[in-house]
């Protein structure tokens, strides 16, 4: 039976407004198993980039808990979490700004080595650089260049190399693959896949493409306005979609099909602020199927069959 | 028998820089019908927004160049126009959104004021009430309550943003609207409301649309016509039955239909097309493609492969020309999905 390798408990972080707090992560209680993906889907504003970073402790948590292994890390003293800063590594979304213009691929692959003091030798480092860049499939001549000389399939693949430098177990992948095109995102999703694969990663995928997210996880969360609505195993989700919402989100994507060309399925309104959230579904006001009930407290999660989970009084 | 709008022959556009010529466009051939949308489809640098920028010549100052072809709206040619008398095509009889809603609008003048600029420049003679009405009456088609027309950008949100650049686009309107990623920066359920608007409106008003993206699920759900282009090329060009259900297609296109997680069935792996565009300031001899085609034979790193038309489609490829000596038609190999 696989264990939870990282969990969150009841998971809060909100930030302090001038008109009030703004909830960015609500209440998530999420798992994931050790050498499988959590697919994190949602549209911008609803905190998944917030709570890939809550779970890496870039940010402190305004309550709950982060458990790595079955440790609670937000108790973790300095020292401590330096250590486990080695485990956990994160991708960003933007190739272009995410890595120093004035550092070279090697150095920017071999900072956290030496950051880390894992390596002490030039040498061995150099050649645990090589190493990694022939994992991630960049060719040794670039070792040298700097990021603006590359395209952003390559920058990628730095940001790649650099999460894997100290062989962690637990990456964040913040929209990795968002700012590339199709044929490069192609391309770095392969290589994800076989790395964790050959490496036995664990991933969360933070991203808005429904169709991506499908491909690389084994469970999907889809969050809303700073909470989970619903929580299944990937086949599930997409074949038994059990929230309006989700519903709606599968409905609006444009499938590259024509036996799938309809009316394109629209919910109404746009998402609300998370600024001192009403009590009650977030999701109420766009929702097709609002009820009194729904304006009264969120429902929270619910198991309706093994694995999936979903926040609606439907299923109350 | 539709009626062509907008025809170019053979296009070919260069950005001269300091150090380089950069060749976006090499003959470009491409022709929208009246209340037709066509999507043009392909990767950064493929041309897309450089053909969107000739039509309505505004490629940059003496860096962009257009080097030959031929540009026609209802049979004028445009590049015969003065620099006046294209002032008066843009925003009437043609129109553009761009992008990116955020840095389209004026972040200094109202909606309301943007929207009125362009019906007040192209109808001097309207009183400045009917100016007014003619705002409302667009902001209400756009789906925003004409109230909220003394509000700045910065007061809406990107969806609704989007909107307005879509009100000040069709105010005149136009006969053709170029479209270049108009959904792209936006979320997947407020791009599902402004396509459908879109679409409604393009069918009220008989519009024409080129719509420029790289999503063909996008494709697939509003064009009537797809182009595929690849390195300022269109390789390959069809209705988009032909591209999404024909049997024969450009190796490019296989490719790119095989980057696409497919949301309908369960895929292991994808099957991206290896390697990169060849660099623009040196364009390759032969078939641009030929670098990362999978079902390269020697013809195409030297002859530039001819259009091949069969009814609604055509293909830029030597596979689809007459069987020659040492030359194979490889058809079996080009079926969807068998590139796995």
């Amino acid at each position: 039976m696989n264990s939870p390798l990282i969990e969150t408990k009841n998971l809060k972080k909100y930030f302090h407004t001038a008109r009030g707090p703004l909830h960015a992560v609500d209440d998530i209680d999420v798992a994931i198993n050790k050498g499988e993906t959590l697919g994190m889907v949602g549209e911008s504003g609803c905190g998944k980039s917030t709570f890939g970073r809550l779970l890496l402790r870039l940010i402190e948590p305004t309550g709950g808990k982060v458990l790595f292994k079955g440790e609670n890390i937000l108790e973790y003293g300095q020292k401590k979490m330096k250590d486990l800063r080695k485990e956990m590594q994160i991708i960003f979304q933007d190739p272009f700004s995410s890595l120093n213009p004035r550092m070279t691929v090697s150095e920017i692959i071999a900072e956290p080595i030496r950051v880390a003091g894992m390596i002490r030798k030039e040498n061995d480092l150099l050649e645990r650089v090589f190493e990694l860049m022939s994992i991630v499939g960049l060719a040794e001549r670039f070792v040298n260049t700097y990021p603006h000389e590359l395209d952003g399939g390559r920058r990628q693949r730095i940001g790649v190399a650099r999460a894997l430098a100290l062989n962690p177990e637990f990456i964040v992948c913040d929209e990795p693959v968002s700012a590339l095109d199709v044929s490069i995102q192609a391309q770095i999703l392969n290589l994800m896949m076989d790395l964790q694969a050959s490496m036995g990663l664990t991933y969360l995928f933070i991203t808005h493409d429904l169709s991506v997210v499908k491909h690389i996880s084994d469970n999907i969360a889809v969050m809303y306005l700073g909470q989970c609505v619903e929580l299944a195993p990937t086949d599930d989700l997409f074949e038994n979609p059990a929230h309006p919402y989700t519903k709606a989100l599968l409905a609006s994507i444009p499938v590259p099909s024509l036996k799938h060309r309809k009316k394109l399925d629209v919910i109404q309104g746009e998402v609300t602020s998370p600024i001192n959230p009403k009590p009650g579904c977030r999701f109420a006001p766009r929702c097709p199927r609002t009820m009194p009930e729904c304006l009264d407290s969120v429902p929270g999660l619910k198991e309706i069959s093994p694995g999936h989970f979903v926040s609606c009084v439907l299923f109350r | 028998m539709t009626e062509k709008l907008l025809e170019i022959r053979d296009l070919h556009v260069m950005y001269r820089t300091d150090d380089d010529n950069i060749f976006a466009l090499n003959g470009v051939n491409l022709s929208v019908e009246k209340g037709k949308t066509i999507g043009l489809v392909g990767e950064t640098g493929a041309g897309k927004t450089t053909t969107a920028l000739s039509i309505m010549r505004l490629l940059p100052d003496k860096v962009g160049i257009i080097r030959q072809g031929e540009i026609f709206l209802e049979g004028r040619n445009l590049r015969d126009l003065s620099e006046a008398d294209m002032r008066l095509l843009r925003g009437n009889n043609v129109s553009m959104i761009f992008q990116d809603p955020m840095t389209s609008l004026n972040p200094t003048h109202t909606v309301g004021e943007q929207i009125g600029e362009v019906v007040k420049l192209h109808y001097p003679e309207l009183r400045s009430d009917a100016v007014e009405a003619k705002v409302d009456e667009m902001m209400e088609m756009v789906g925003i309550p004409a109230e909220r027309k003394t509000e700045y950008p910065h007061q809406f949100s990107g969806g609704m943003k989007q909107r307005i650049v879509i009100a000040i686009a069709l105010a005149c309107n136009p006969k053709l609207l170029l479209a270049d990623e108009p959904t792209t920066a936006l979320d997947v359920t407020i791009q599902a409301q402004v396509l459908k608007m879109m679409n409604e409106l393009k069918e009220k008003f008989n519009t024409s649309m080129i719509l420029i993206t790289h999503d063909l699920g996008v494709v697939a759900q509003i064009c009537d016509w797809v182009g595929i282009m690849y390195a300022g090329e269109v390789i390959e060009h069809g209705t988009v039955e032909d591209i999404f259900e024909g049997e024969r297609h450009h190796p490019y296109t296989i490719g790119l239909f095989g980057s696409i997680p497919d949301m309908t069935k369960k895929t292991e792996r994808l099957n991206p097309i290896e390697g990169l565009m060849p660099d623009p300031s040196s364009v390759p001899p032969g078939c641009r493609f030929s670098e990362r085609c999978p079902h390269r034979m020697d013809i195409c790193s030297t002859d530039s492969p001819e259009v091949i038309i069969r009814g609604t489609h055509q293909i830029k490829c030597h596979l689809f020309s007459e069987p020659r000596e040492g030359v194979c038609l490889a058809e079996e190999k080009l079926v969807k999905g068998a590139a796995s």
